[in-house]
């Protein structure tokens, strides 16, 4: 069992830290600059990519393993994906219109923004190439337990990453840059220095975890 | 079946399909009534999301107008056009709408000494939190422009050290009078009336060492003025705009320049009031 929460906790954390989704591997990089100009937006576009993470990964992982995999479709995997994650997120949105109407006002704005977002499609790909294998090994259900942590992590990264990055250009709107430099060169160069912040944590969780369990 | 090409494409078929049943049948049975008017009255407002109105932005002031009955002249760039439309839709009457365009009571800038040498942040917030701020006067414009980067409309520009409201393009959203720190921008009524530019409430012999062109509140405006429209209050001039028929003695007779009229020129004092310039 405790190799079970070690194993959960590194995948847990290498995806907040290490393999950070927008400042590791670049992916998602649009709304990071779009969105992060304001903390109280940024944070409501982090809660929204996290939970549509973890229903798009949730949905596409079994959807992968027993109808792609199960029938040699896996060269389908990015149009199918693309095309369940759309519907999925429509379909949230409209529950939540619905059934949640506070939540649906915190997160209305940016569900359609993230729909095919390449960091929420991404993450249902990397979940497969990652884990996909373990299910020949590890069972089913330790496989998907596996896929739906790293994609809690990957969406608690990104939210970790927007809300960091916000702080930085509220920073950096109060400076006084070169003509040349303002508004999205300064950003794009104050987005590099926080990413190469990340590139520390390097080979660090694994370790960390190991030591505490 | 055998066919991989015609299975791959039955297969995303099928998968669509589902998809687009699942969406259509979501949407019939999980819709959500809304107010049919909230869309109108959002058509009638001006649409620039300013927030002068006091809400999140025109949808949002839309839907308060038609769910909560919030009052319907908040939109100042709308104007009277956009009340009366709501009106229209809302069979309400439009109530009172006071028409105001912002001005900044300060003309110092240049004319107002400097305490020390400020180079930290471009914000007024900012450099109005260092030590009282730079300017010799604690109630002066400082002349970093928060305020025009509150303006969504283009008015304010700061022009020789101090912000300058260009009322022709102001609609009157107020949203510049929460940025200044020192809360210099305030309405004032269409109608060409002069404005005190000044808030020094310093007594006049401090004022003069501050600013070139401070009030000093010797009262000659008080005690020229026909209307008896000015008061002297914590050491400055105000204008009582009720009384105010914009006659302009005010401007000629003070001594320290500090009186203007804030768009067009002064009437003759023997020249009948406008209609338009009585409120």
């Amino acid at each position: 069992m405790s190799a079970n929460i070690a194993t959960f906790a590194t995948i847990l954390f290498s995806m907040i830290l290490v393999n950070n989704y927008v400042l590791v591997q670049f992916l998602g990089i649009c709304p990071f600059l779009g969105v992060s100009k304001k903390l109280d937006s940024s944070v409501g576009m982090g809660v929204a990519v996290i939970v549509v993470m973890v229903i798009a990964t949730a949905v596409t992982f079994p959807m992968q393993i027993f109808l792609l995999d199960a029938n040699n479709l896996g060269y389908m995997q990015t149009i199918i994906f693309i095309l369940v994650i759309a519907v999925l997120v429509q379909l949230i949105e409209i529950t939540l219109k619905r059934y949640i109407p506070a939540l649906y006002n915190a997160l209305g704005v940016y569900l359609p923004l993230i729909t095919t977002n390449c960091c929420v499609l991404g993450v249902a790909i990397l979940a497969v190439q990652d884990y996909g294998g373990d299910v020949a090994e590890y069972g089913f259900g330790f496989a998907f337990a596996e896929a739906l942590v790293c994609a809690a992590g990957a969406g608690i990264g990104f939210l970790l990453a927007m809300v960091l990055f916000c702080g930085v250009r509220s920073r950096v709107e109060n400076a006084d840059p070169p003509e040349s430099f303002k508004g999205l060169p300064i950003t794009l160069v104050s987005a590099a220095i926080t990413s190469l912040s990340f590139m520390g944590f390097g080979g660090l969780v694994e370790n960390i975890i190991a030591a505490l369990l | 079946m055998n066919n991989p090409i015609v299975f791959a494409v039955v297969v995303l078929t099928l998968l669509g399909l589902a998809g687009g049943l699942i969406l259509v049948l979501a949407s019939k049975f999980m819709a959500v009534y809304e107010d049919p008017r909230i869309a109108e009255v959002t058509a009638c407002l001006a649409g620039a999301n300013c927030g002068g109105c006091g809400y999140a932005g025109c949808a949002d002031y839309a839907k308060a107008i038609v769910m909560d009955g919030a009052p319907i002249h908040k939109c100042a760039p709308g104007g009277d056009k956009a009340a009366d439309s709501i009106a229209a839709i809302m069979g309400a009457e439009a109530g009172d709408r006071p028409a105001m365009r912002a001005f900044v009571s300060c003309n110092g800038g240049e004319n107002c000494g400097v305490r020390f040498d400020y180079s930290g942040i471009k914000s007024c917030a900012a450099a109005a939190g260092v030590a009282g701020g730079p300017t010799a006067c604690a109630f002066g414009c400082l002349g970093f422009g928060d305020c025009v980067s509150a303006c969504k409309f283009g008015a304010l520009s700061v022009q020789h050290g101090v912000a300058v409201v260009d009322r022709t393009k102001c609609t009157g959203c107020t949203a510049c009078t929460k940025a200044c720190p020192r809360g210099l921008l305030k309405m004032k009524p269409v109608a060409p009336q002069p404005a005190v530019l000044c808030r020094n409430k310093e007594r006049g012999a401090a004022v003069v060492k501050m600013c070139k062109t401070g009030c000093i509140a010797c009262g000659l405006c008080v005690k020229n003025c026909p209307q008896q429209a000015i008061f002297l209050h914590n050491n400055v001039a105000r204008i009582d705009y009720t009384k105010c028929n914009g006659c302009g003695t005010c401007v000629s007779k003070c001594p320290k320049k500090v009186i203007h009229f804030m768009d067009g020129g002064p009437t003759s004092v023997d020249a009948p009031v406008p209609e338009y310039a009585v409120l």
